[in-house]
């Protein structure tokens, strides 16, 4: 057997629907589970009283980083075949920037959102039409701003490719990164103790 | 399974005595990281793809645009991007379908856990009127801002930074920087 499945044409696309269905069932629920649905909690990783953003990231991050590493050490995965997102750096570097920032603003993410929302959060949903009205303002504006949408294309790189390590020392290199991010969490997180809001909920 | 099916029943019921589902901690972020990353392994072993959000989102905004102003969306390539050749419904999509279970999987969490309660998650010196305009105007600003990175902290951090991919990797600290930086200003709201 060889991975990924649908690739491989192991079930139709209707099948892929309810996969996709149960995915985000565990994705929802682990989001609830860290605590993501409480904006409190998320906006309080800007304040470096609690670092659950930062935490969870980072250990899905290298779980899933790790585990598809060997699956394709292995030979089980065949890594061509999983969809990675052209590089459009200029782009990306200004979305990224905008995004932060209305992280700050709004406390939430278009994924936490969803899970506010299905918490009975108010603010979550006025945060899904924020999301929306974006998008929509985004479309209008998109005509004019093509030619910055699409500029410097980098094409489909991995870190691995463009600072010429192998695989397996890229992966290496985030799993210390990740540990030293955690330590820092760790630290931060008990010296901004009095203002984290988990601790007065 | 049936208390499960228990706790599930008692949100909807108006007598809580009935079963009573106390509010209980969030789980270890590193135990919840993990589980968090092998639903994400499941999605690239399974489907060759990773999670998403922000891209449901432009899915409904599109179909609802093209609903109102059809000849709008055909002549603009951003949103018929999302509406397809016409022969399928866009609807029907891995997105979409995945963000419906996001909300289905917040649910049943929350409600295991007693949080699902009506109400406005906000700091302690905002008044709930600005606290919703805030989430309206940063929503807004995420909106944008995913749109130009070609995807949000699910789609581009979460996805690309276990691919490694580099424009991923790229947006992701641009995401923290923008945070910090923002931060001090919006104090008021959280702190």
């Amino acid at each position: 057997m060889n991975a990924p499945f649908y690739k491989f044409g192991l079930f139709n696309f209707d099948v892929s629907l309810i996969i996709a269905f149960i995915i985000g069932i565990g994705f929802g629920f682990a989001l609830e589970r860290g605590g993501f649905g409480s904006a409190r909690i998320l906006a309080a990783q800007f304040y470096f009283s609690n670092m659950r953003v930062l935490k969870v990231m980072f250990t899905a991050i290298v779980t899933a980083m790790i585990g598809l590493y060997y699956l394709s050490v292995i030979g089980f995965v065949d890594l061509s075949l999983i969809y990675i997102s052209e590089t459009y750096i200029l782009p990306q570097v200004i979305g990224g920037l905008i995004l932060g920032i209305g992280f700050v603003i709004g406390g939430y993410c278009p994924g936490t959102s969803v899970v506010s929302f299905a918490t009975g959060k108010l603010d979550g949903l006025m945060y899904i039409l924020g999301v929306m009205f974006g998008i929509f303002i985004f479309g209008e504006i998109f005509p004019f701003i093509t030619d910055f949408y699409y500029s410097t294309n980098m094409g489909s790189v991995t870190l691995p490719q463009f600072f010429h390590l192998s695989y397996g020392m890229v992966v290496f290199l985030v799993v210390v990164m990740a540990v030293g991010a955690f330590a820092l969490a760790e630290w931060s997180e008990k010296k901004f103790a009095h203002r984290n809001p988990e601790n007065q909920l | 399974m049936t208390t499960l099916v228990q706790k599930l029943s008692s949100v909807f019921a108006k007598d809580k005595e009935m079963v009573e589902v106390k509010t209980k901690p969030y789980s270890n972020p590193y135990l919840t990281g993990i589980g968090l990353g092998l639903v994400l392994l499941a999605a690239f072993v399974i489907m060759g793809r990773g999670l998403g959000a922000s891209g449901a989102m432009s899915t409904l905004v599109a179909v609802g645009i093209n609903t109102v102003a059809p000849e709008h969306t055909q002549s603009n390539p951003f949103y018929s991007e999302y509406l397809g050749d016409g022969t399928t419904n866009p609807l029907k999509d891995w997105l979409v379908f995945e963000v419906l279970g996001v909300l289905a999987g917040g649910f049943i969490s929350g409600s295991l856990a007693g949080r699902v309660k009506k109400g406005i998650e906000k700091g302690p010196n905002i008044t709930s009127k600005k606290r919703l305009l805030y989430a309206f105007v940063g929503g807004s600003l995420m909106g944008i801002g995913a749109k130009l990175a070609r995807g949000c902290t699910s789609g581009q951090a979460l996805t690309g930074g276990a691919l490694l991919n580099l424009g991923s990797w790229a947006f992701m600290m641009m995401v923290f920087a923008g945070g910090y930086a923002a931060a001090y200003f919006l104090r008021r709201q959280w702190l």
